[in-house]
């Protein structure tokens, strides 16, 4: 039996110097792919972060888009779109939606007025639990090209220095058309009159194994009535969510699932380059909401809508936005969750409308 | 022909090389993954999730094979600190090869996510719904995830230690080959 003391105190020396290199090499590695080492990392945590006001976050709510309301409903597939997607949301028939209108906003409580972009949180379940969410805005277009150029927006949007926008804008000059559209196009008085739209692009996947790169779009069927920001805001902090119970309340409201097919050399890894018009679309079906509940306690609190978690059918495209979207989501949900008992769980709180 | 019980059987030595590749890579995919945004997490997430429930199929069959078959004696020698500690961190590497996947599983789950895993196999969730939960498995996943990469270094410089400095044949024991011709000849 080897005894310990029997070895050369050199060569101990050096195999505990060995075992140490071995410790210190893992150790490194490990620290090296969680990004220890790297403090210029984009990371999630830097983006959720970044999206934070300077009066700091608001605890217990999503990050981004905070301030929603809950809706359940169908989706009504016309089967147009199984040529496209084998996809089981694109078989006809009706498959039950779990929903979230929403404000472009960091605060639950901004006033309506004060917020420009407007969202849709989905999820559509088929049978055997395939799963299908998705999280689509009002813009025609995203504002910045890559996940880099947004955080360096959200930095440049909060920087005290007024060159810092300016700069942002010299570096990406895709952000004027966002300033261009955000200062003309007319606002709506009603969730159910927007447009909502993925913005990213997404690969279809035939029956047949053909892929083909998408976007695609809820299109309200609901008449649009253009109104003024001053309109808007005459109407009070949250018209929107009171109008909605209202307009749910008589009817359902209908959105068209238009999906829009790239041509060959499209700007799919863009998504702030709108694709030329002209290009083939393709009504699948209909979503319509059928009853609206508020989001304390509502279904859609908890769920992530996640724009990654896709059905089979549907995968993510060369658009770098949809990954980097899951992991700030991920963040986002994972830091809510925890701080639950910051969320107005009382019904008598002042945050929101009471529908 | 009679076993050799100086060694881990070949069924141990295969399990126990495989699933060292797959928890290290687990541990690497996890820290990796939920530090980046670039397009290669959706892959990273989706192996995670894959792999970890290979792991926790693999550890229980190889939890069974371990309670068959036992394990090699530790040298006598071995002084009763060291004894106690390999004991109880081999209990705790079993522990976190099954708690580990259980937990993300479960966490998952508590987040209203969809397990969906490579080849469209959908798990069924291990709990209801609850944001309690999630955050308090999520940390769990979390924090578990640093001490089993902290037992598994540990483990690697027991296992050099045995092999460079004690020279007791413990290294031997689990070494894919055979090192020498002969196993460990009594001394």
């Amino acid at each position: 039996m080897t005894d310990p003391s029997g070895l050369p105190p050199k060569r101990a020396l050096a195999s505990f110097a060995l075992i140490g290199a071995v410790m210190a090499a893992g150790a490194g590695a490990f620290a090296y792919t969680a990004g220890w080492l790297s403090p210029d990392r984009l990371t999630p945590g830097k983006i959720v972060a970044a999206l934070a006001p300077p009066s700091g976050p608001a605890l217990g709510h999503r990050r981004n888009h905070a301030k929603g309301i809950c809706f359940t409903g169908l989706f009504e597939s016309n089967g147009n779109g199984a040529e496209l997607s084998r996809a089981q949301a694109f078989a006809p028939g009706q498959y039950p939606v779990l929903g979230r209108f929403n404000l472009g906003t960091p605060d639950p409580n901004a006033p309506d007025a004060t917020v420009r972009v407007r969202g849709l949180g989905l999820q559509i379940t088929t049978p055997g639990g395939q799963v299908w969410r998705s999280a689509t805005i009002d813009l025609p277009f995203f504002p910045v090209a890559t996940p880099e150029a947004f955080y360096a927006l959200l930095s440049a949007s909060h920087d005290k220095n007024p060159q810092a926008m300016k700069d942002f804008g010299a570096a990406h000059p895709e952000f004027a058309a966002f300033g261009a559209w955000a200062g003309s196009a007319p606002w709506t008085a009603s969730y159910a009159e927007e447009r909502y739209n993925s913005l990213n692009s997404f690969v279809f996947k035939s029956k047949s194994g053909l892929d083909q790169v998408v976007r695609w779009s809820f299109v309200p069927q609901a008449r649009v009535v253009p109104v003024t920001k001053d309109e808007l805001a005459k109407l009070g902090p949250d018209h929107l969510e009171q109008d909605i119970v209202a307009r749910v309340g008589q009817a359902p409201q209908r959105w068209t699932l238009e999906v829009t097919l790239a041509n060959p050399g499209d700007p799919t890894s863009d998504p702030s380059k709108a694709w030329p018009p002209g290009r083939r679309t393709v009504a699948v079906g209909t979503l319509v909401v059928q009853h609206i509940e508020a989001e304390r306690d509502g279904p859609c609190r908890d769920i992530n809508f996640d724009p990654t978690i896709l059905p089979d059918g549907i995968t993510v495209s060369d658009d770098p936005f949809p990954a980097a979207r899951s992991s700030a989501y991920a963040k986002s949900y994972d830091l809510r969750t925890s701080e639950a008992k910051y969320y107005p769980h009382e019904m008598n709180t002042a945050t929101g409308a009471r529908p | 022909m009679t076993r050799d019980h100086s060694r881990f059987n070949f069924v141990q030595r295969l399990f126990h090389w495989i699933m060292a590749v797959c928890i290290l890579a687990m541990l690497f995919i996890g820290v990796g993954m939920v530090s980046t945004v670039m397009p290669k997490y959706v892959p990273l997430l989706a192996t995670h999730k894959t792999l970890g429930i290979a792991i926790l199929a693999l550890a229980l069959i190889r939890l069974a094979v371990r309670l068959r078959y036992g394990a090699p004696p530790l040298p006598e020698d071995l002084p009763a600190p060291m004894r106690l500690g390999a004991h109880l961190s081999h209990y705790a590497l079993y522990g976190l090869m099954i708690a580990m996947p259980l937990v993300g599983w479960a966490m998952m789950s508590a987040g209203g996510y969809p397990v969906v895993l490579y080849g469209g196999i959908h798990l069924p969730p291990l709990l209801a719904q609850s944001d309690a939960l999630h955050a308090l498995l999520w940390n769990a996943h979390f924090y578990l995830a640093f001490a089993f990469f902290a037992l598994v270094l540990l483990h690697i410089a027991a296992a050099l230690f045995h092999g460079l400095i004690r020279r007791d044949g413990v290294i031997e024991s689990m070494a894919p080959l055979p090192v020498h011709d002969e196993p460990a000849a009594p001394k």
